[in-house]
């Protein structure tokens, strides 16, 4: 039924043919802003989400780059509510390329698994790392990249610590691969802390930091409070707080760029309306005898209203589905490589929803005053004016 | 297209009109353009409206066809008051019942000229392959059959006019309304565009209304009226 009106719908748009390429290309590049946009914030939310608010942090006050003594890892352990303790120390470690550097965490095996519930991996891989005081637990992502397989022996290189023979080289056996549930970022290593006190030439019987679960969510900040009252007046005082809550901070650093990216994205929109209310403006102006015409063949007023808002959302249409494509293929062709610096960039899927919304928005908006006027056209008066 | 002998249907009154009255708003005074005027016009006639520029003729031809309604009087084709429909009504009314030419063709310049006839049959519930025959059939009538698929820019003048007339007859209406339709062309293609109206009246039984102020255009009608000042004089056709 409508079908048969396309030919009618696509002509119009042919009638100026560049000026509806330039009006699509304006919206292909709106939207194609606000996928990116979306993308950006997708993927510095992604890092909060994912952050359980049952785990603390405990760091050196002064600076979490300064490390802490590894004797702190019982006394934490005896807090009241405190579940699990794993220190966490910063590795440095790459591979072939000495500006990659990958997380990688020394920790305490068991502890961590306990601490990671979501850490996904086959028992007995789980078993043999446990098992293998050099065996290492390999995030899905690091294996894929450097096609790594169960068993395979490594040589990881620091860019921090030295063995105690001076080479910087760990050669660490992979004992386990890990998944994450969905969107869930699996760039990472894990080794053992016994193997790294043990073997490290430098630090003795110092940590990074420790990972502490707990086992009521809401005493967080009670228990944090306990853990840094304990080493008050220490050579090195702690700083404890909520991964979510440090993961918060962050983000709500990063928030201010998402609300400026928002802005940005509605100031654009905004133009975008006046650019396509206006190409349509001019269309319908142009068209007055047409539509004229039109109506005296039988074309109801409705239906040239309709006519006028269909070709407006075609347009806002073409250009924005075009855009999100763009947007996209942007995430799927350079995602991999900003992986990086920024997990999880891509369109989220509830931006392709919201954006097919606004394209119906803008066209509909931005064709509301043209097609009233084209519905309101006298026929006598607009054959006159020829 | 239905033959429609001319003889059965003559006789009938397809066009009555009574005390027609238009008035158009200008500014803040008002203009009497028809003051009046009664008129029938017969099934199968083919009538030529003259008058001086201004008169009034496109006004009344508009009237008759639908396309603007009267200030007051009564308007009847083929027994139903036009007067008296709904904006609504008067669009299906006139896609069913009239056909329209105009003096500048009025053909969508970004369609082909088969788009441009298949127009009006959008608005039925004909398929695809049903109104490509009407419109093969349509244009084969006014000889542009190879002419289908150009545009009305890669057309002559008199090619175009055709294009309308197809467009025009393409539902099969009975009343042909036609407003100056060689008042664009030279004589030679103006003189062809009269013929086809003749055939369509003569073979087809279209009834035709021609607005017109050129007396060589109007020897062909049956029927010559004269309208001046508003009022309407019978002349010699
Ligand atoms: N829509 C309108 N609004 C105001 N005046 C009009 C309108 N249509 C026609 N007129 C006036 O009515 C008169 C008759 O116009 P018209 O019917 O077009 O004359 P004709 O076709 O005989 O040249 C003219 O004076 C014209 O200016
Ligand atoms: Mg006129």
């Amino acid at each position: 039924m409508i079908g048969k009106y396309l030919p009618l719908l696509a002509s119009s748009l042919r009638r100026k043919r560049l000026r509806t390429f330039f009006t699509i290309a304006s919206i292909l590049v709106a939207f194609l802003l606000y996928g990116l946009a979306a993308s950006l914030q997708f993927a510095l939310k992604s890092g909060v989400d994912v952050a359980g608010a049952d785990r603390l942090l405990a760091m050196h006050k002064v600076s979490f780059t300064q490390l802490l003594p590894a004797s702190y890892e019982s006394r934490i352990k005896a807090v009241d509510g405190v579940v699990a303790v794993s220190p966490q120390t910063w590795f440095g470690a790459w591979f072939r390329d000495e500006r990659n550097q990958f997380p990688t965490f020394p920790s305490d095996p068991e502890a961590y698994l306990r601490i990671y519930p979501e850490i996904k991996l086959a028992e007995e891989q789980k078993q043999a790392w446990f098992a293998d005081r050099a065996g290492a637990l390999v995030g899905r992502a690091i294996a894929d990249l450097y096609g790594w397989k169960v068993g395979d022996q490594v040589p990881l290189r620091s860019a921090i610590w030295r063995r105690l023979d001076g080479s910087d080289t760990w050669d660490v056996t992979v004992r386990a691969i890990y998944d994450l549930p969905e969107g869930g970022d699996t760039r990472q290593i894990v080794l053992h802390q016994d193997y790294f006190e043990e073997a490290k030439q430098q630090a003795k019987g110092l940590i990074g930091w420790y990972v502490i679960k707990i086992d009521d969510v809401n005493r967080a900040q009670a228990i944090s409070r306990q853990i840094d009252l304990m080493f008050a007046n220490s050579p090195a005082e702690t700083k404890t707080s909520s991964e979510r809550a440090m993961a918060q901070s962050f983000v709500n650093q990063v928030g201010n760029i998402g609300a400026i990216l928002s802005a940005i994205v509605a100031a654009v929109f905004f133009t975008m309306l006046l650019v396509t209310a206006n190409t349509m403006a001019q269309s319908v102006r142009e068209r007055t005898n047409e539509l004229a015409v039109l109506k005296t063949l039988g074309f109801s007023n409705g239906g040239v209203l309709g006519m006028v808002l269909a070709e407006s959302v075609l347009v806002t249409a073409l250009g924005g589905l075009l855009g999100m494509f763009c947007a996209w293929w942007i995430g799927v062709q350079f995602g991999p490589t900003l992986d990086q610096y920024l997990p999880g960039f891509r369109v989220p899927p509830e931006a392709f929803t919201k954006s097919v919304l606004y394209m119906l928005a803008l066209g509909v908006v931005a064709g509301a005053v043209p097609a009233w006027q084209a519905m309101r056209l006298r026929i006598v008066e607009a054959l006159r004016r020829d | 297209m239905n033959a429609m002998p001319v003889e059965v249907a003559a006789g009938t009154s397809i066009v009555r009109i009574r005390d027609l009255v238009k008035d158009y708003r200008r500014g803040a005074e008002t203009v009497r353009v028809l003051d009046g005027l009664s008129l029938d016009i017969q099934q199968g006639d083919f009538v030529a409206l003259m008058g001086p520029s201004g008169s009034g003729k496109s006004t009344l031809l508009n009237l008759i066809g639908g396309l603007d309604r009267p200030t007051s009087g009564t308007l009847e084709v083929d027994g139903l008051r036009v007067d008296e429909l709904s904006e609504g009504s008067l669009g299906r009314w006139r896609a069913d019942h009239v056909g329209f030419i105009f003096q500048m063709y009025n053909l969508l310049p970004v369609l082909t000229a088969e788009r441009n006839v298949e127009l009006p049959l959008l608005l039925t519930n004909l398929d695809r392959e049903q109104r490509m025959r009407r419109v093969a059939a349509a244009l084969k009538l006014v000889g542009l059959e190879h002419r289908a698929r150009h545009r009305p820019r890669e057309l002559s003048g008199g090619q175009e006019q055709r294009v309308g007339i197809a467009r025009a007859i393409v539902t099969d209406p009975t009343l042909l309304l036609c407003d100056e339709p060689t008042g664009d062309l030279d004589r030679k293609s103006g003189d062809e565009i009269l013929n086809l109206l003749e055939a369509l009246n003569a073979e087809y039984g279209k009834t035709i209304i021609m607005v017109t102020h050129d007396p060589h255009a109007a020897e062909r009608a049956h029927r010559v009226i004269h309208l001046d000042k508003g009022m309407l004089s019978e002349g010699s056709g």
